[in-house]
């Protein structure tokens, strides 16, 4: 086993390309996609139509008949691709996060995006009955603005986690009370499509929808294995970390920056899925056995996790389709119910 | 220093007896004093005094002695897992409760006021229970970070379970939405009377532990030679935060913050020693919500529910603390 945790050098030492990794996150990395490309065809195939494995791949590469072509390639493949690369997303968000507040339970939740997203749904949907695209610019706009507020409040003299984490506290309360109240003031029917936002869901998605989030996840996550190494300095400490060179505030910044944008992304297409976030981290530090945040293998871990509870939610008890935030929430406290346990023996 | 803390809780019970008797003046229909003490000494009869036996009464009792539970049992949750992020609602209380709740109103039909609160009461006993087990099993002593992300795994479980319930079945949803935002209009003064012996058992419990939880604070080590078992004082502390706040939420609903905000507060204003914290959040945790009652009362003409009000007055002000001075900082932290 100690042959894995050799380190590779691509490119020179010295020279404007080199490239540090540990063999056992490239291999950890390298098999956690492989698992979530086997598991998507495999639920590719799930539906009233269930298909093999083998028409599932020939319909992927274009050689089905139509009508197979058309369940694949238009139903059912936006629902996983999303599934896939809003895992990814909100997989290294929560590394992100995690690592800038050293804090296992630190998520993108603690500067309020989530809560500020909610409260701009239901503005949208309860005041004015929006339909799909306003609901979208509602969440985005509540989150975002949620984000900035808790972030300008924290700055004094420089952002400290502590402070960071009371103030998004303090001002989720207050969001969480406006959206109760608007819970209880709406109608059932406008309330209850709310709700159902708020659980976070992919049902119903399309290409239509899918592609703008994806490319801007897509995006975020290149921005982030920019900053992977950054991640790695700050771990050690905001004084070593400037000790080797790094502009400490700045980098903090823009990691934020970063984490919320692909929060964003995600929540705008499918509300707010949570846990991943929480757990991919914590379940890819224990698979590469380090205890510094991996970026490229939470990613995957998200992936498989949210492709794996969306396939629970949408079959497991059909004809009803759970939204999957309700899945990944009931999973993930088993999971981490689990993990106390085995801690303990 | 002993004075500074004399003078909060002075300062503190006076602005308490004012707002209970505000809180029984001030509503729909404001009545004079002299109709509100007429009343409660029995000395009147007529549509006045059952505005305020069957209606305002209750209200402010269960604003007393409810907002006394939060604030002592947020205060006792902060010294047991020595985290000021800690709150009541961290043992799954309100999870726990909102699951028995959403089962009874989708399985069982259940409808009256006592019944419910015997189903919000036994759901909310049964996960604390069940969170403490989980945290001390397979381990030598007790851990407060365990204990917390126990109480975070299966509140979550909890409350994924109700709302995927809810949403399959809108006329539950339509009632876990209204239930889910906590109010003190509770109407029922036979409940409140229900309740508050239960407060009253658990403020003196809560008094008894300070001395053992104090010297846990101090770590474990020590604490054992001050002749403290860690385990036993966990169990104790446990079933004291669950018989108080889990009271509450069965006659009121869910009520945030309150036991988050408080004991901030208090270890601000009188330090971290128990003896003077419990007091203190026994006091102005009820400011906060009878304030935050009388506000809702005021504000809009449809009357606001605690449990929204008690946030809009209570964060403005953590988050000034959290951006104040570093001796403040320093309390919090």
């Amino acid at each position: 086993m100690t042959s894995l945790n050799r380190t590779i050098l691509l490119g020179n030492i010295d020279g404007r390309i080199n490239l540090r990794l540990q063999l056992r996150h490239v291999i950890v990395s390298v098999l956690l996609a492989v698992m979530a490309l086997i598991l998507a065809v495999f639920v590719l195939g799930l539906g009233t139509l269930p298909l093999s494995f083998a028409d599932t791949l020939s319909a992927l590469s274009g050689r089905a008949n139509p009508r197979t072509a058309m369940i694949v390639l238009d139903w059912r493949l936006p629902r996983i691709t999303m599934a896939l690369i809003l895992g990814a997303a909100l997989g290294m968000s929560g590394a992100i996060f995690q690592s800038l507040i050293r804090n296992p339970l630190g998520s993108p939740d603690i500067i309020g995006f989530n809560t500020g997203a909610y409260t701009g749904v239901l503005i949208t949907i309860v005041l004015f009955h929006g339909d799909h695209v306003m609901i979208t610019l509602g969440a985005l706009g509540g989150g975002l603005l949620t984000a900035v507020i808790v972030y300008l409040l924290s700055w004094r003299q420089g952002i400290q986690g502590f402070r960071l984490i009371m103030i998004g506290i303090a001002v989720s309360a207050m969001l969480t009370a406006f959206n109760m109240w608007l819970m209880i003031t709406g109608s059932l029917e406008t309330v209850m499509s709310a709700a159902l936002w708020g659980a976070g869901s992919l049902n119903g998605m399309t290409w239509a929808r899918a592609i703008p989030s994806a490319i801007a996840c897509t995006l975020g996550m290149c921005l982030c294995l920019g900053l992977a190494r950054r991640v790695r300095m700050m771990e050690m400490g905001d004084d070593m970390a400037g000790a080797l060179g790094l502009s400490v505030g700045s980098t903090r910044l823009w990691l934020m920056i970063v984490g919320v944008m692909l929060v964003a992304a995600a929540t705008a297409a499918t509300g707010p899925v949570v846990f991943i976030a929480l757990a991919a981290p914590q379940i890819a530090q224990r698979l590469c056995r380090t205890r510094s945040m991996t970026l490229a293998a939470s990613a995957c871990t998200g992936a498989v996790l949210l492709l794996g509870a969306d396939a629970v939610a949408q079959h497991l008890f059909s004809p009803f389709s759970l939204p999957v935030g309700i899945v990944t929430v009931s999973i993930g406290g088993l999971y981490m119910l689990w993990l106390l346990v085995r801690d303990a023996s | 220093m002993k004075a500074g803390r004399l003078i909060w809780l002075g300062i503190g019970l006076i602005a308490l007896a004012l707002l209970f008797v505000v809180s029984l003046g001030i509503g729909a229909k404001p009545l004079p004093l002299q109709v509100v003490i007429d009343s409660l000494l029995g000395r009147v009869d007529g549509p006045d005094s059952t505005i305020i036996l069957q209606s305002r009464l209750p209200r402010a009792l269960i604003g007393l002695f409810g907002g006394a539970a939060l604030g002592i049992s947020g205060a006792l949750m902060q010294t047991l897992t020595r985290n000021p992020l800690a709150d009541p609602g961290i043992v799954g209380i309100n999870a726990g409760a909102g699951l028995a709740v959403t089962l009874g109103f989708a399985f069982a039909g259940i409808s009256q006021p006592h019944v419910l609160f015997a189903y919000s009461f036994a759901g909310a006993l049964a996960t604390a229970m069940l969170v403490h087990l989980i945290s001390i099993k397979g381990v030598a002593k007790p851990d407060p970070v365990r204990f917390i992300l126990a109480g975070l795994a299966v509140g979550a479980m909890m409350s994924g379970i109700s709302s995927g319930i809810a949403l399959l079945q809108p006329a539950v949803f339509n009632r876990m939405r209204f239930w889910m935002a906590g109010s003190l209009d509770v109407g029922d003064l036979t409940l409140v009377l229900a309740a508050i012996p239960l407060i009253c058992i658990g403020c003196i419990a809560a008094l008894v532990l300070a001395r053992p939880l104090n010297a846990l604070e101090m770590g474990d080590d020590m604490a054992a030679s001050l002749g403290t078992n860690p385990l036993k004082t966990q169990t104790a502390t446990l079933l004291t935060v669950a018989l108080l706040s889990g009271t509450v939420t069965a006659v009121a609903g869910p009520i945030g913050f309150v036991g988050l905000m408080i004991p901030y507060i208090a270890r601000w204003a009188v330090g971290p020693d128990l003896r003077w914290m419990l007091p203190f959040s026994f006091l102005y945790a009820p400011i906060l919500l009878l304030c935050s009652d009388i506000a809702g009362r005021l504000i809009v003409a449809g009357e606001l529910r605690v449990s929204i009000v008690t946030a809009f007055i209570g964060a403005p002000v953590l988050i000034l603390l959290a951006r104040g001075n570093s001796t403040a900082r320093t309390a919090l932290q």
